[in-house]
């Protein structure tokens, strides 16, 4: 693996390297549909931090700050964070202590269920991976063409048996239900990316390993394995996104205290009686963009990198 | 004992057979290249010996034990291979260590035999250093250096130098021959170099669609080629072999017509039993003479593309039947193109095959 020039690299920060060859014209248009994608995003957090009058005004306001004037009052609101204060605990109407929202339970709920689930697939689906690569069985394609059904209905078709298995075997509602759940989910993918990424390694190597003396187990963690890092964090975020974004199944398995985020904001936002409380969903969805936001930035170094390292030219 | 034994191995792919009843023993200390184009089942006749492919057929027998069923790592045997098969995860060091974890090593006895190997290597400077951040030329020797570090039964080579470039293998083929001179067990080398095969080989192996066609020392395979294939196969340029009628034999000589002339030549006493018939003859290169007058038993062509090779040059020349004859004469023989050329056939150099394509010799 490549060493680290500085404390910053080892942290995910790349090293910045200015310019480079595409020169300032293009890098400019790059920042500007950059810029488009994130807009919706940069909303979002802005709105977690107006007060409720700000939020709802039109012309809507834009920025924190006039930027020394250069933006017209009207667009400009002055942040706060009593949003962020109200997604965990609630003022009561009539007076006395504040109420605990339950939303610190669902955040735990929503990092634990999906970190655990997508572990859980990364570890089976590693293992399965390598096993369809290099000891195809009869018919291999056809399993792995199974495996892929399991992702190819909608989750609202296969949800009424699931509801329906769950119940039976008394799952329903349980931790253990929804991680199993979502850990099936993820397998098939799982599975397709690590076994593609098995599939390009050099089988030379792991001959000469045999040749060397290795078992079989030792060839996979020692020579396999170390190779297709840049693989298994791709298939972690990509798994942990679908996972912690998933909506359909969460409503409809889990109980009141294995609740997920974004059951729990559906729930915050269109109870209450008062209309959409715009900046407090705001407010829940930015504090729910950080963990997946940071575990993407961590291991973007390894996203990046090329899946070999330049040991083997083809 | 460090031998390597093969006895009627095939391999099978299918309907596709890739080595055919392969017959081959190498005894310690010899080396032995299995040489031949590619695709003709020589790294596959060296996988079966390493465990890597089961043997459809026949036996791979290793230090005097049949080990057909068994797996590589049980073998005991040390393998370079042609794209080097480094370990990407792994140091310089913990490459050339991997070897020797199976055996139960301490630490220090581990590292004072990688030092060992390193220095004979000349990698001691890189130890610490990643397989993608040396040269090629050490990542050639890496591959060697993991080869060694144990003592294994047999070395086996796949395609060791092909990857190198023309000054870096010369001196890795003199290096690769120091080291396994002072190991002596049995090795065997697969390449397409045939130049590589005649420096390094005590012994060589030729083999062609599978089928092993002549095994013998560099020099019995270059002066006694038992057919066509070999022939053509071995030395540079390409022996000449030309299609002729046999007419008849007498007094070590055969009266043949070549290339619309008849001409006798000096020949083998065997080709004596061969009644009348196509056979075709074969001369090197380098065994011609060219003399000034048309006379007798020479044959005539015109110079039609002249390469220099430095000490030598290399002449293309066209027979009045059309025929492509190659001539090497010295530098400072200056030929034209489009100069006539009488060929003389120097006497004991020239091959007969008969119309089986196999060497007519006593």
């Amino acid at each position: 693996m490549a060493e680290h020039n500085s404390i910053w690299e080892a942290l995910g920060f790349r090293k910045a390297s200015g310019v480079g060859e595409a020169g300032w014209g293009r890098t400019l248009f790059v920042a500007i549909v950059s810029l488009i994608y994130f807009l919706p995003v940069l909303f979002i957090i802005f709105t977690a931090f107006k007060p409720q009058d700000a939020a709802l005004s039109v012309p809507p306001t834009l920025s924190p700050t006039s930027f020394f004037g250069l933006i017209p009052d009207k667009y400009v609101f002055t942040p706060t964070i009593e949003n962020f204060g109200s997604v965990f605990n609630r003022s009561m109407t009539s007076g006395g202590a504040p109420e605990s929202t339950g939303f610190d339970r669902y955040f735990f709920n929503s990092i634990v269920i999906a970190s655990s689930s997508v572990l859980l697939a990364l570890v089976i689906g590693t293992l399965a991976a390598f096993g369809f690569s290099r000891y195809p069985l009869k018919g291999n394609d056809t399993y792995l063409f199974i495996i892929l059904t399991t992702r190819m209905l909608p989750a609202i078709v296969v949800i009424i048996p699931v509801i329906l298995m769950f119940r039976v075997v008394g799952l329903s509602g349980s931790y253990t239900g929804i991680i199993l759940l979502y850990t099936a989910f993820n397998l098939a993918f799982t599975i397709w990316m690590m076994k593609s990424f098995f599939d390009e390694l050099s089988l030379d190597v792991e001959d000469a390993a045999r040749i060397d003396g290795s078992s079989d187990m030792k060839v996979f963690f020692k020579i396999a394995l170390p190779q297709v890092v840049a693989g298994l964090a791709a298939t972690f975020v990509f798994g942990l996104i679908l996972t912690w974004n998933e909506f359909l199944f969460a409503l409809l398995l889990s109980g009141p205290d294995t609740r997920t985020v974004p059951v729990a904001m559906n729930q915050a936002v269109s109870s209450g009686g008062r209309g959409t409380d715009w900046t407090l969903l705001a407010a829940i969805e930015t504090l729910f963009l950080i963990p997946v936001f940071l575990v993407t930035f961590f291991l973007q170094n390894h996203l990046l990198r090329g899946v070999t390292f330049g040991t083997v030219k083809r | 004992m460090s031998t390597i034994e093969i006895r009627k191995v095939t391999k099978q792919f299918g309907s596709f057979t890739a080595v055919k009843d392969a017959d081959l023993k190498v005894e310690a200390g010899e080396v032995v290249c299995l040489l031949g184009p590619s695709g003709c089942g020589k790294t596959t006749t060296l996988r079966m010996i390493a465990g890597l492919e089961r043997a459809t057929s026949g036996d791979v027998i290793i230090a005097g034990q049949r080990m057909n069923e068994l797996s590589p790592q049980k073998r005991d045997i040390a393998m370079v291979f042609q794209f080097y098969a480094l370990y990407p995860a792994l140091t310089v060091g913990q490459n050339i260590s991997m070897p020797l974890h199976s055996e139960g090593l301490s630490k220090a006895d581990s590292d004072a035999r990688v030092m060992k190997v390193a220095q004979i290597m000349h990698l001691t400077e890189v130890l610490d250093r990643m397989p993608n951040q040396i040269s090629e030329g050490e990542k050639q020797r890496l591959a060697v250096a993991r080869a060694i570090v144990r003592d294994p039964n047999c070395f086996l080579f796949d395609e060791p130098l092909s990857r190198l470039d023309v000054e870096l293998r010369h001196s890795m083929r003199g290096q690769i021959k120091e080291v396994l001179t002072g190991l002596s067990k049995a090795t065997v080398i697969v390449t397409h170099d045939q130049l590589e095969a005649l420096t390094m080989a005590s012994r060589i192996a030729i083999m062609k669609d599978g089928v092993i066609e002549q095994v013998g020392t560099p020099h019995e395979v270059f002066a006694k080629p038992v057919n066509v294939f070999v022939a053509s196969f071995i030395g540079t340029p390409q022996m000449n072999l030309v299609e002729a009628d046999l007419q008849s034999f007498g007094d070590g000589k055969a009266s043949v017509i070549l290339a619309g002339q008849s001409l006798s030549i000096a020949a083998d006493p065997a080709v004596s039993r061969l009644k009348p018939s196509k056979v075709t003859v074969g001369i090197r290169p380098r065994a011609f003479s060219t003399v000034q007058d048309k006379g007798g038993d020479t044959i005539a062509a015109q110079a039609e593309l002249i390469e220099p090779m430095g000490a030598e040059t290399l002449i293309h020349a066209r027979t009045s039947s059309g025929g492509d004859i190659r001539v090497v004469v010295p530098r400072d023989k200056r030929v034209k193109v489009g100069e006539a050329l009488h060929l003389k056939p120097d006497p004991r150099q020239t091959h007969f095959f008969g119309e089986d394509g196999k060497a007519v010799r006593a």
